[in-house]
C-alpha cells in the first residue's frame, strides 16, 4: 500500500436547504484499492462522489490529491487530476454518436479530431474488456445496459486514476458482473484506485478491500474487507435486522383464469431492427411472470407494445379474450393494464411537477380526479396523502417537485400511484433497480400484495434471485423471444444462464 | 466576504412577487445611465413618461388602448408557450383575425351590431386560429419547427393584408390611399364616452379570467402541463399530444386573433397596413415576463403600454422613439437575470481562508 493516500477526503460536509447530505465525511481511497462504498438511498453516497467529481462543491471540508489540497470548481479539474465517475443515471447526449460521447470528455490537445483513428481506439478498448460497442452508433439506439458501457469505456479511454462507478452491476448478467470485476481488479493492480458503490453486500464482500459505510449522511464504519461480514454490514447500513427471503409456500396459490395472451407478437426496435420477434407468453390472475435476460433483449419493447407505445408488427395480444393489440394507450389504461416503466423520472413521473399532480397521472380525466371539465384538486391531495402514508414516501412536501426525492421513494411514488388504480395486469420493469435494501424489501411486499389481490403480474428482471424469490414461472428473453420457461421452483440457474446467453442445449425440454 | 448560492426547496411567493418588482426597478437605473450620458435628467425622463401614459384623461386611455392588443396576444402566446409550443406567430395571426373580421363588414354591411360583432369576432378567432393551426399541422405532419413556420407565416399574413388593401378591398372613395371603407357603426366596438379605450377592455378581463381557470383548474390545462413538462410521460398517461398540439396552437391562434379584430373594430374603423406596431412579438416578451400567468400578463401588458406611450412623451423631448424598446429590453433582461433570486437562495459568508 502506498503511503500517501492517492485521494483524501477530509471532514466534508454538503448542505442542501432542509439536509446535510454529507456530515463530516473522511475518506481515503489508495491506488491498488477497491473501496466500496456501502449505504441506503439518502446516505449521502452519490453527494459525496460528486462532490469528489467536481459536480458539487463542498460546503465545508478539503480534498488532496496525492497529499496536495486541491479545490474542483468544475467537472473538468476533477478530470484533469484523474478522476472519472460512471454515474448511476447516465450523462450521455442521446443525440450523439459513441465515439462522440466519448471524445467530449476528452481535453484534447489537437484542434482536429480523427474521428477513425478514435472509433479504431474505442473499439480496441472494448475488445480488451469484453465491452463491444458499436462506436458509431447513436446512444438513444443503445439499451440501458449498452450505454453503461459506454460511460465505462469513456473513463477507460481518458486515463483516469480514480475509477468511480455508482451501481455498475444492476444492468449486467452475472457473467458480465465477473468480467467487470475482473477488469476492476487488473485496474487496481495497474495502479487505480477503483471506488464502488453498491447496495449488493455479496458483490461487496466479493470484491473490496476496504468497505466504507454511510448512513445518514455520516460515515458509520470503515473496514478491512476481512474485518467485517455479511450480517455486520447490514446492520451498520440500516440499524435494524431485515428479514431475508419469503416463504415460498406463503405466495404460491391457486392460480385464476388467464389475463393476458400473447401470441407471436412481432415489433421494431429504435433501430428499426426487430426488438420482438414472434414472442408468445401468456399470465393468469394472481400469478407473478418473471422475464429473466440481459437488458435490451426486447424487454422494453414487450412493455411498450403491451402498453400502447409502440407499434406491433405481427402477432396478438388478448386480455380477458379481448382483442387489445393496437389500441392507444388511454384505452390500455382504461382496461386497468399498468406499466411500471424503467425510467422513473424520464417516463413514469414529471420531475419538475408536484407529487399531486404526478399521482393523477393517468387517472386525471377519470371521475376519481375530475368533475366534468375540472380537476378535482383535494381528491388529488388526499389520494396523495393517502399514498404517501400507505406506501411509506418519504418526501419535505407533496407540494414539492418530485426530482427532489431519492430513487426509492420516487419508485414507491410510482409504484403507489400505480397500485392505487387496483390493475389487473401490471408490467413492471427492473423494479428495484437503484434501490436500497429496505426499498427493495418494500417494493417486494407491495408486488407480492398485488398479486394476493389477483393481479397478473410480468416482473422484468436481470436478478435471478429477485425472479427466484417472487415468480410462479420463469421466461427467459433472448434476442425478442421467449427461449424457454419454467416453474420457478423447478428453475435451475445454470439453465436460465445459458439461456440469457442464448444457448440452447435440449430442445425438447424447451416445450 | 463570499457570496454563495444555495438552491432553494421551497418557492417563496413573496420573492417571486418582490424579485421581478426589483428587477424592473433595476433596469430603470440602467436606463437612467444612459440618459445621464446622453445629457438628459433620468428623473424628468421618467417623470415624463409617467406623466405621459397616465398623467392625463387622454393618456390613460391611449395606454389601455395600447394594453389590449397586448394582452390578449400575451395571453394568446401563453396557451402555447405552456406546452412548449413557441408560437412566435402572434403577429401574422392578429393580421389574419383584423383581415377576416374586415371582411364580415365588406361583405355585410348591413347587419345589425348584435350579429355583425358576434360574426366579426367568430371570424376573427376562426382566421388566427386557422393561421396557428395550419404551422400545428406542418409539426404533427412533417416536423416542421414551429418556430420557424409561425414566423415566416407573420410576413405572409402581414402582406396578405397589404394585397388585400392596396387592391380588392380598396375604398374607391378612398383617394386612392391604401385602405378599405370604414366600417359601418354596427362594427365599431363602443368605446367610454369620448375617450378611445373601448370595450375590448371587457374580453381582456374575461379572456384573462377564463384562462387563468383553464391553467389551473381543467384538465386540459393539466393536459397541456404534463405535455410541456414532460412529453414522454404524457404520452405514457395516454395524453393524445398530436391532437393537444393542434387544439393549443388554434386557441392560441384563435386570441391573437380576436385580438386582431378588437383592434379593428375597436380602435381603427377600417383595415390598413400597419395595424399592429408589432403587438404580437411584443406580446411574446409579455408572456414570459408574466411567467404565462394570465392576471400577470394583463398587469405586464399595462406596464408596457405604459412604456409605449410614454414612449411618444420622449419624442416630445428630442429623444428617439427607440428609448421605449430599449426599456423593454433592460426589463426583459433583469427580469429573466433575476430569475437565479427565485430560484437560490444567495448567502453572504464570511470566509477565513488560510491560504
Amino acid at each position: 500500500m502506498a503511503d500517501t493516500p492517492l485521494i483524501s477526503m477530509h471532514n466534508i460536509v454538503k448542505r442542501f436547504p432542509g439536509v446535510t447530505a454529507n456530515d463530516q465525511i473522511n475518506l481515503e481511497l489508495c491506488s491498488g484499492q477497491i473501496h466500496a462504498l456501502l449505504g441506503e438511498n439518502g446516505s449521502g453516497k452519490t453527494t459525496l462522489m460528486s462532490i469528489l467529481t467536481g459536480l458539487y462543491r463542498p460546503t465545508e471540508g478539503t480534498i488532496s490529491v496525492n497529499g496536495q489540497e486541491k479545490k474542483f470548481n468544475s467537472p473538468k479539474d476533477a478530470i484533469d487530476n484523474g478522476i472519472g465517475m460512471v454515474h448511476q443515471h447516465f450523462k450521455l447526449i442521446e443525440s450523439f454518436t459513441v465515439a462522440e460521447n466519448i471524445v467530449l470528455s476528452q481535453n484534447s490537445q489537437s484542434f482536429l479530431l480523427s474521428h477513425d483513428a478514435v472509433v479504431k481506439d474505442i473499439t480496441k478498448l472494448g475488445e480488451k474488456y469484453g465491452m463491444s460497442v458499436d462506436p458509431k452508433s447513436y446512444v438513444w439506439q443503445l439499451s440501458v445496459g449498452e450505454k453503461q458501457r459506454v460511460e465505462i469505456l469513456r473513463m477507460l479511454y481518458s486515463n483516469s486514476k480514480v475509477l468511480i462507478l455508482d451501481e455498475p452491476t444492476a444492468v449486467l448478467t452475472p457473467q458480465e458482473t465477473r468480467e467487470l470485476f475482473a477488469n476492476l481488479r487488473k485496474m487496481a493492480n495497474d495502479g487505480c484506485a477503483v471506488v464502488f458503490i453498491s447496495h449488493k453486500l455479496n458483490e461487496v464482500l466479493e470484491l473490496a478491500d476496504k468497505i466504507t459505510v454511510l448512513r445518514a449522511g455520516k460515515v458509520a464504519g470503515c473496514f478491512e474487507r476481512n474485518d467485517t461480514n455479511r450480517y455486520g454490514l447490514i446492520e451498520m447500513m440500516i440499524g435494524r435486522d431485515i428479514k431475508v427471503g419469503h416463504s415460498k409456500e406463503d405466495q404460491r396459490q391457486v392460480l385464476g383464469e388467464t389475463v393476458l395472451e400473447i401470441n407471436n407478437i412481432s415489433a421494431l426496435n429504435d433501430v428499426g431492427t426487430l426488438g420482438l420477434n414472434e414472442l408468445t407468453l401468456n399470465v393468469k390472475a394472481g400469478e407473478i411472470y418473471g422475464v429473466a435476460g440481459v437488458s435490451g433483449n426486447g424487454q422494453r419493447e414487450l412493455a411498450e407494445v403491451l402498453a400502447g407505445l409502440r407499434p406491433n408488427t405481427g402477432g396478438s395480444i388478448k386480455f380477458y379474450g379481448e382483442e387489445i393489440t393496437g389500441m392507444s394507450p388511454k384505452e390500455i389504461i382504461q382496461r386497468r393494464i399498468s406499466y411500471v416503466p424503467e425510467d422513473r423520472l424520464g417516463m413514469g413521473l414529471l420531475p419538475n411537477l408536484d407529487a399531486c399532480e404526478n399521482v393523477i397521472l393517468k387517472e386525471y380525466g377519470t371521475d376519481k380526479y375530475s368533475k366534468g371539465w375540472k380537476i378535482n384538486k383535494s381528491a388529488a391531495i388526499e389520494a396523495t396523502r393517502a399514498i404517501v402514508k400507505k406506501f411509506d414516501v418519504r418526501l419535505g412536501s407533496i407540494f414539492q417537485p418530485v426530482k427532489m426525492m431519492s430513487g426509492g421513494n420516487l419508485q414507491k411514488l410510482l409504484l403507489g400511484r400505480e397500485i392505487a388504480s387496483h390493475p389487473k395486469l401490471m408490467i413492471v420493469l427492473y423494479p428495484v433497480r437503484g434501490l436500497d435494501i429496505g426499498a427493495i424489501e418494500a417494493v417486494h411486499k407491495l408486488l407480492l400484495q398485488l398479486k394476493k389481490e389477483n393481479t397478473a403480474i410480468i416482473l422484468v428482471s436481470e436478478e435471478l434471485d429477485e425472479i427466484a424469490e417472487l415468480a410462479d414461472r420463469v421466461g427467459v428473453i433472448f434476442n425478442g423471444k421467449i427461449l424457454g420457461e419454467c416453474s420457478s421452483i423447478a428453475m435451475d440457474t445454470e439453465r436460465v444462464g445459458a439461456l440469457m446467453a442464448g444457448i440452447i442445449e435440449d430442445k425438447e425440454d424447451m416445450a | 466576504m463570499k457570496i454563495t448560492f444555495q438552491k432553494s426547496v421551497a418557492q417563496n411567493t413573496t420573492s417571486q412577487i418582490l424579485v421581478p418588482i426589483f428587477a424592473v426597478l433595476a433596469s430603470l437605473i440602467f436606463c437612467a445611465i444612459f440618459f445621464v450620458l446622453t445629457g438628459k435628467d433620468p428623473i424628468e425622463v421618467y417623470s415624463a413618461m409617467f406623466s405621459g401614459a397616465l398623467g392625463s384623461e387622454y393618456g390613460i386611455s391611449e395606454t389601455f388602448v395600447k394594453m389590449i392588443p397586448l394582452a390578449l396576444c400575451g395571453l394568446g402566446v401563453a396557451v402555447a408557450f405552456r406546452m412548449r409550443l413557441w408560437n412566435i406567430g402572434a403577429e401574422g395571426q392578429f393580421y389574419m383575425g383584423a383581415c377576416a373580421a374586415t371582411w364580415v363588414t365588406l361583405t355585410f354591411p348591413s347587419l345589425p351590431f348584435f350579429l355583425m360583432l358576434p360574426a366579426m369576432i367568430l371570424t376573427g378567432a376562426a382566421a388566427g386560429g386557422l393561421w396557428g393551426l395550419l404551422a400545428a399541422w406542418f409539426k404533427t405532419k412533417w416536423q416542421v419547427d414551429e418556430i420557424i413556420s409561425t414566423l415566416m407565416m407573420n410576413y405572409i399574413g402581414i402582406l396578405w393584408v397589404d394585397f388585400l388593401v392596396f387592391g380588392a378591398w380598396r375604398d374607391p372613395n378612398g383617394k386612392n390611399f391604401p385602405l378599405t371603407a370604414p366600417f359601418p357603426a354596427a362594427a365599431m366596438l363602443p368605446t367610454f364616452g369620448s375617450l378611445r379605450v373601448h370595450y375590448g377592455i371587457f374580453f381582456v378581463i374575461i379572456l384573462a379570467a377564463v384562462f387563468w381557470w383553464v391553467f389551473k383548474k381543467s384538465k386540459w390545462g393539466y393536459e397541456t402541463l404534463v405535455i410541456g413538462s414532460n412529453p414522454v410521460a404524457a404520452r405514457y398517461a395516454g395524453i393524445n399530444i398530436r391532437d393537444n398540439v393542434l387544439l393549443a396552437m388554434f386557441i392560441s391562434g384563435a386570441l391573437c386573433g380576436i385580438a386582431g379584430m378588437v383592434e379593428v373594430s375597436g380602435v381603427v374603423g377600417k383595415l390598413q397596413p400597419g395595424i399592429s406596431p408589432g403587438y404580437g412579438y411584443t406580446a411574446i416578451i409579455v408572456a414570459w415576463l408574466a411567467r404565462l400567468h394570465p392576471f400577470a400578463i394583463v398587469g405586464v401588458a399595462f406596464l408596457f403600454a405604459i412604456i409605449h406611450v410614454g414612449g411618444f412623451m420622449l419624442q416630445t423631448m428630442g429623444m428617439p422613439s427607440a428609448t421605449a424598446t430599449m426599456l423593454q429590453g433592460a426589463m426583459l433582461f433583469f427580469v429573466v437575470g433575476a430569475d437565479i433570486l427565485t430560484k437560490y437562495e444567495i448567502k453572504f459568508v464570511t470566509h477565513k481562508e488560510g491560504e
